[in-house]
């Protein structure tokens, strides 16, 4: 059991984990707030992952810088999904929402497998040349920057969750969606800017990774059910909870890289999903909706 | 004979007749239509009537498909017979997943999660097992033999598909009708309810994923005698099993014709897409259209194209109110 690899991965793991809370937790905000589960989630990260490569190729401009105007775009479709189409399922039955959601994404998937085609993509940033050494492991610039940034980013939310008024808004509806009508919430403006929000996350969370790991339409899935294992691990709902489940699965996905074979990393995912589901779907800091 | 009857009998007549009038495109086309809807509706039985919304039924067709090829390959055992093991062996991962997941309750999001999560793991397994062929799957020598479900004559093929939509149809009717159906329409509208009027929900649903399962994986051998191929991205896929989805809810789920008319609705769609757009860039139209389709099935037709036909029929010959 070689140290310095176990520690390689775990350090991997914490950066890559920055990401994967960003995910979770634009994920759990908008089913904390309207209890819509987005089942697009993933496919929304893939279009910011390409807009991001757009950017870079198309205008020259770094994802590190990129990743602000990705964040915007998909805030808007966010904003305009929410409003346009799931707005008119939010009092309705599980089952259409997930089915409305899937469409969404099939569309989102497909229409980038349409405009850029099948093959993975990568964006070129310099960061990514750079590597720094601590001491016998080391650390990818890139890798770090996306975590600092994610976490970043991460932290804003929850600023803004605590100190803005829309912020204070979003938590009042995500508790008790009728009571904050009562006290005169404007429930839809809160319903569309928490899906633009959450949308914003991934799709920053996209651009952020998109000089680090390849990427392809098909993604989307894979994306979707990352985030839907994080946001389950911590709690559906749960803002700390989709973060420190972000970084959890992120280690834990690390080592298990380093201690079985490639392929079984899926498989210990969704073995892993399967017992949340089973055992403890509340995860760790969920409320029971 | 009821009316209804007659217009079931008169449309068979008609779809058993048709081979003899069409060109091998068209009766491919037919055989797709027929195979999809078969699928789709062994799936409403649980998702549809039930109301347990499952997004990883392409494992049970995967499992059915895996086990009677294998039982073809190494122990001779003729497809025919074979489907009828898939059935089983598909029947018990349903049993199993059925088992876990009802008895710990989970509903909703969570159950469409968790077969996702078990169609997964039957993909990556089937992926990584050299014994089933691994990524490269398992591959059906063409023979042409009827007694291993091949055939040179594409409208065999035909019949062999319309047999399992027509089982199919057969066995939701049967299920719409007698207790099962009813009670699982009660613990789909409320399944508190339900359980507090005396319903065992948990062996309804149950007996519902189970019979679903195994119906499913009846058509394995089916599929895997027409496509000649089985690999594991393609036959335990998130995409298959949207394929299986898609058409009863844009048909009708919960209703005997929902999922026939789904199929017919979309797979001629597919198929013409995969023809004319399959070259360039063109690639993912089809899903695009499905999207749409669906976007606008929930939001406008929300019971399905079916239902809706019905209440425009209902409305039409409704003289003078």
């Amino acid at each position: 059991m070689d140290l310095t690899l176990v520690a390689q991965g775990l350090l991997n793991g914490l950066l890559g984990g920055g990401v994967y809370s960003l995910m979770a937790v634009g994920l759990t905000l908008i089913f904390g707030v309207m209890r819509v589960v987005n089942v697009a989630h993933g496919d929304m990260m893939v279009w910011g992952m390409y807009l991001a490569w757009l950017l870079a190729t198309r205008l020259s401009v770094d994802p590190y810088l990129g990743f602000v105007v990705c964040a915007a775009a998909l805030f808007v479709l966010g904003w305009l999904v929410q409003r346009g189409l799931v707005d008119r399922v939010v009092e309705a039955p599980h089952e259409t929402q997930i089915l409305l959601m899937l469409g969404v994404g099939l569309v989102l998937e497909n229409l980038a497998l349409m405009v850029f085609g099948p093959d993975p993509q990568r964006v070129r940033s310099p960061l990514a040349q750079a590597t720094l050494w601590l001491g016998p492991v080391f650390v990818d610039l890139a890798r770090l920057v996306t975590f600092g940034l994610a976490l970043g980013l991460t932290l804003a939310l929850y600023l803004f969750l605590t100190r803005t008024g829309l912020g204070r808004a979003m938590r009042a509806t995500a508790d008790n969606a009728y009571g904050a009508l009562v006290v005169g919430t404007d429930v839809r403006r809160v319903y569309a800017a928490a899906f633009g929000i959450g949308a914003a996350c991934v799709g920053a969370a996209g651009a952020l990774v998109s000089p680090i790991l390849p990427f392809q339409p098909s993604g989307g899935l894979a994306a979707s059910v990352t985030s839907f294992n994080i946001v389950i691990i911590g709690g559906m709902g749960s803002f700390g909870g989709a973060f420190v489940g972000g970084l959890l699965v992120s280690v834990a996905e690390s080592l298990g890289a380093i201690f079985l074979a490639p392929a079984m990393k899926e498989l210990v995912s969704f073995s892993l999903l399967i017992a949340i589901l089973l055992f403890r779907p509340a995860g760790l800091f969920g409320r029971r909706a | 004979m009821p009316r209804r009857g007659w217009i079931v009998l008169v449309g068979l007549a008609v779809l058993i007749a048709l081979p003899a009038l069409l060109g091998s495109y068209l009766v491919t086309v037919f055989i797709l239509v027929f195979f999809y809807g078969y699928l789709g509706q062994a799936w409403n039985i649980l998702a549809g009537y039930g109301g347990q919304l499952s997004a990883g039924h392409a494992a049970f067709l995967g499992v059915g498909a895996y086990t009677a090829t294998l039982l073809a390959m190494h122990a001779g055992l003729s497809p025919w017979l074979g489907m009828f093991a898939g059935a089983g062996a598909a029947g018990l991962l349903g049993a199993l997943i059925g088992a876990l997941a009802f008895r710990f309750g989970v509903r909703g999001f969570y159950f469409v999660l968790l077969t996702v999560g078990f169609a997964e793991v039957c993909r990556i397994v089937a992926l990584n097992t050299d014994a089933v062929g691994g990524a490269l799957g398992l591959y059906i020598t063409f023979t042409g033999d009827p007694r291993q479900l091949q055939f040179r004559d594409n409208r065999a093929y035909y019949y062999v598909a319309l047999g399992l939509m027509v089982l199919a149809t057969a066995v939701t009717g049967l299920v719409e009708r007698s207790r099962l159906g009813t009670y699982l329409r009660a613990l789909r509208e409320d399944e508190d309810a339900a359980e507090a009027l005396g319903v065992d929900t948990f062996r309804v649903k149950l007996l519902a994923i189970v019979l679903s399962a195994a119906l499913t994986g009846l058509g394995g051998a089916f599929y895997a005698n027409y496509l000649f191929s089985l690999q594991p991205n393609a036959v335990f896929g998130i995409p298959l099993s949207v394929d299986i989805i898609i058409r009863p809810v844009v048909g009708g789920a919960g209703t005997i014709w929902g999922p026939l008319l789904g199929s017919l609705i979309l797979s001629p769609l597919a198929e013409l897409s995969r023809t004319y757009f399959a070259s360039g860039g063109l690639a993912g139209t089809h899903l695009v259209v499905y999207g749409f389709l669906l976007i606008a099935v929930v939001l406008l037709l929300p019971r399905g194209a079916y239902p809706e036909l019905v209440r425009l029929w209902g409305r039409m010959t409704a003289k003078g109110r």
